[in-house]
């Protein structure tokens, strides 16, 4: 016989097997889910939930996905919450802290309170990535915030109002259009494509009978 | 920490670790690879398979859940809208919010169309959105897109419709820019050159990799830009059934309110269907790698319209889905992991197989090993193979795990194992569509004009089996293929009289062919909720 732990969706009552994860265990009450779930796999952020196991003074924050259930568990789903999402023209914005005070200066009143680290899903240091954008260091920026699924969970403890997921999405952009170095082999490739330089291999391809074909892959030779 | 039941066949493991990791397992021959394909591959299993009875592919086979769905009722009859007040009017109308649908949108827009998203979920729950591995494309100077195309129509058992797989690879190098153009941060070395490594099936090294997140790199960045661009996006809205015109021509969708349920009427010049793959169908009692939405619902759609599919019959199983614990069960443990030196061991602790061969072998030989050589670890909840993942920290040292597969090692801790030290169970899950709706070079389908395809929903780019890395790669190719010609044509097109008279025609085939189905489709969303209580 499995165990069993009860659980409080929303504050009712379920009890459900304890192996299950919060995802699983809302389905196994009954619940056919629609918001709130995505990939299933922690990868999506869909799926934002906070929870406070009775007697526990502490709201903690998880994806339901990844998330064992635990007894007494007090679980409210956050599957949307109002993030600003200010719009932009990539091809024509600045590319260092100006751009920040432009779009997002709510980051500059940011209070130090550490809320965002504390409650990130990802276990991610929100915090620190937002003081590298105040700079306008992107590049920091966009590394320390690169496993952010965007779920929301930081800017709904913020005190400052910062769209944390947002901010950071800015910053990795111009992070990879600009700053990062680019890319010569890229270029000179699309150049040789475009003048037309393999179109004689691939059109000698498209006519070979299947067994020219079967000769010349089963003969490849394999970079080590 | 496993379980007590599980010690006995993990001190085999470790005791064999040492002997394992010295061993170099043979590579089967040609002619073993057929027969265990022939035996032990899912594809292979005949009495899994129905013949369509009805439709533009009546008589071909394919699997029996998709069978049922594809020859199943509309969720509507044509009397359930008003299509002389639609809802909304565009030119160009995508269905599905994935890497394919956010791509042909950002590509309909720059021809200066007026285009719109629909999507099942929010934009970007979506496979596109899991991706870990990485997206292929032949652009060092060892390589090119000639190489590329010998490896994929190989890879593919010479079935990929040529005129498709050669825009595949010559347009991968302007993929890869495209994107790093949108600002996606591809893992690079201090100078600039891409670093690159082999997939399964690869002659050069050529995948491109952000991260272990490559696929939400990518999809995180289109969305952005869709936004940006203030494209109209109708979140948590499925297609539930095209619209024709009276000359057959595709020109608009019914759509349904996911939460109330609504329906209502988009009227378009041109449709794209970019709805992605069909994991959630759970063929043969499969587990899947898929997210939530994956219900094939685009080649319903197709296919009743009179759309054409091709080698629907294809399915990919990934060879190592998580089989313990359940938490996890069917999630993917990625290639990586055995590219990294861990080997495939039995419940006795014998390895069985050599680790790196292709997708569909080694699924076929962890399903024989689980089946007719009864060598697989029960799990509870069924069977699987142990992946000896300590013998990448023994062969590439210790940190190695924490360095190369970060990602993985976390899924893992979550439930109390670690994957440094204890190996995981694994059994082939159901992972990737090969085969959709069947289309020109234009995007476009081949039998019902002006409706488009891209992604995962298409079939015939890869043949009948993907490499790893060439979907990333499909779906921005073909999505902004599908979003250039679109827009194009759009141009010229006035929609006629619309029309929903293809359900009633589709329903009268039924009735001749005496189908029996109490089924509605297309599925929306698998139900996991508790049945029997
Ligand atoms: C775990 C995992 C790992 C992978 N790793 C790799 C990899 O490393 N490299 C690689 O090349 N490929 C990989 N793949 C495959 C690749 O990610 C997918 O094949 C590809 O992203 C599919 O893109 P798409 O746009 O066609 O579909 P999706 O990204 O799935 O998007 C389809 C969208 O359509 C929506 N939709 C569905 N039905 C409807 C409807 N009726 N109405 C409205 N909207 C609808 C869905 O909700 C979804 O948002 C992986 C796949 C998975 C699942
Ligand atoms: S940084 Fe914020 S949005 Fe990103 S994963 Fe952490 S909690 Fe979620
Ligand atoms: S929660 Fe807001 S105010 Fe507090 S540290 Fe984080 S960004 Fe600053
Ligand atoms: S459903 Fe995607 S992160 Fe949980």
């Amino acid at each position: 016989m499995e165990k069993m732990v009860n659980i409080f969706l929303f504050g009712k009552k379920y009890e459900v097997p304890e192996n299950l994860t919060i995802m699983t265990a809302m389905e196994y009450a009954g619940y056919q889910l629609v918001r709130g779930c995505g990939c299933r796999n922690g990868f999506c952020g869909a799926c934002a939930t906070i929870y406070r196991i009775k007697g526990d003074k502490e709201l903690k924050a998880c994806l339901a996905c990844q998330t064992k259930v635990e007894d007494n568990m007090y679980i409210a789903t956050l599957p949307f919450f109002p993030l600003v999402k200010e719009g932009y023209d990539i091809e024509n914005i600045p590319t260092n802290e100006s751009v920040m005070m432009q779009l997002y200066p709510e980051i500059y009143a940011c209070i130090g309170c550490n809320a965002c680290t504390k409650s990130c899903t990802q276990g991610l240091n929100v915090m620190q990535y937002i003081a590298y954008a105040q700079r306008g260091d992107f590049e920091k920026c966009a590394e320390e915030s690169f496993d952010c699924v965007m779920c929301g969970v930081c800017s709904s403890r913020c005190p400052a109002g910062i769209s944390h997921p947002q901010v950071a999405m800015l910053a990795r952009r111009i992070n990879g259009k600009y700053l990062a170095p680019g890319c010569g082999h890229l270029e000179d490739r699309v150049k040789e494509i475009n003048n037309g330089d393999f179109k004689e291999l691939i059109e000698a391809l498209m006519e070979k009978p299947i067994e020219e074909m079967k000769e010349l892959y089963n003969n490849r030779d394999i970079e080590k | 920490m496993y379980s007590e039941k599980f010690q006995k066949s993990i001190a085999l493991v470790e005791a064999a670790r040492e002997k394992n990791i010295a061993l170099e397992p043979d590579r089967m021959t040609a002619k073993q690879k057929e027969d265990l394909l022939a035996a032990f591959h899912p594809d292979y299993k005949k009495d899994e398979f129905r013949e369509l009875k009805i439709g533009p592919n009546a008589g071909e086979k394919v699997p029996t859940e998709l069978a049922e769905i594809l020859q199943a009722h509309s969720r509507i009859t044509a009397d359930c809208v008003d299509l002389e007040s639609p809802d909304y009017e565009t030119d160009v109308l995508i269905i599905g919010g994935g890497g394919a649908g956010t791509s042909a949108a950002i590509e309909a827009d720059n021809a200066g169309a007026k285009v719109m998203i629909v999507t099942k979920l929010r934009m970007g729950d979506a496979n596109t959105m899991m991706a870990e591995g990485g997206i292929q494309a032949a652009d060092k100077p060892n390589d090119s897109p000639a190489i590329h195309f010998v490896d994929a129509f190989g890879g593919g058992h010479f079935a990929a419709k040529r005129e498709l797989l050669s825009q595949l690879v010559c347009n991968a190098p302007g993929a890869i820019q495209w994107l790093s153009n949108l600002g996606v941060e591809f893992d690079k070395t201090e100078d600039g050159t891409m670093v690159t490594t082999h997939g399964g099936g690869t002659s050069r090294k050529r995948m491109h990799a952000a991260k272990d997140y490559s696929g939400a790199e990518i999809m995180r960045t289109l969305r952005d830009e869709v936004l940006n661009r203030n494209i109209p996006v109708v979140d948590f809205t499925a297609a539930i059934e095209l619209i024709l015109d009276e000359d057959g021509k595709a020109c608009g969708a019914v759509l349904m309110n996911m939460e109330t349920k609504e329906l209502m009427v988009a009227k378009a010049k041109t449709v794209i269907i970019a709805t992605g793959g069909a994991g959630r169908m759970h063929y043969q009692g499969f587990p899947t790698s898929n997210h939530y939405g994956a219900t094939a619902d685009g080649l319903v759609l197709g296919y009743r319209a009179g759309a054409k599919l091709l080698y629907a019959e294809t399915l990919q199983y990934h060879p190592t889905g998580v089989a313990y614990p359940e938490q996890i069960f069917g999630a993917l443990v990625t290639e990586k992991v055995r590219s990294l030196g861990a080997k495939l061991v039995n419940v006795n602790g014998d390895v069985f197989m050599h680790p790196l061969e292709t997708r569909d072998v080694s699924a076929a030989s962890i399903i024989r090993e689980c089946s007719e050589r009864g060598n697989g670890v029960d799990t509870g909840d069924g069977l699987g193979v142990w992946l000896d993942t300590p013998m990448i920290e023994a062969i590439g040292g210790e940190g190695t795990i924490m360095k190369r597969i970060p990602a993985m090692w976390r899924m893992f801790e979550k439930y109390g194992i670690d994957i440094r030290k204890e190996p995981i169970l694994v059994y082939p899950t159901l992972h990737y569509q090969n085969g959709g709706l069947d289309i020109n070079a234009d995007c476009m389908t081949t039998n019902v004009e002006n409706l488009y395809v891209a992604g995962e929903a298409v079939g015939g780019i890869h043949g009948k089996n993907r490499l790893m890395g060439n979907s990333l790669l499909d779906i921005i190719v073909f999505g902004r293929i599908a979003g250039q010609s679109a827009g194009a044509k759009c141009k010229e097109v006035t929609v006629g009289k619309m029309t929903l008279d293809h359900i009633a025609k589709f329903e009268s085939e039924i009735e001749k062919a005496g189908i029996e189905t109490q089924k509605v489709s297309p599925m929306l969303l698998p139900d996991y909720t508790r049945k029997n209580k």
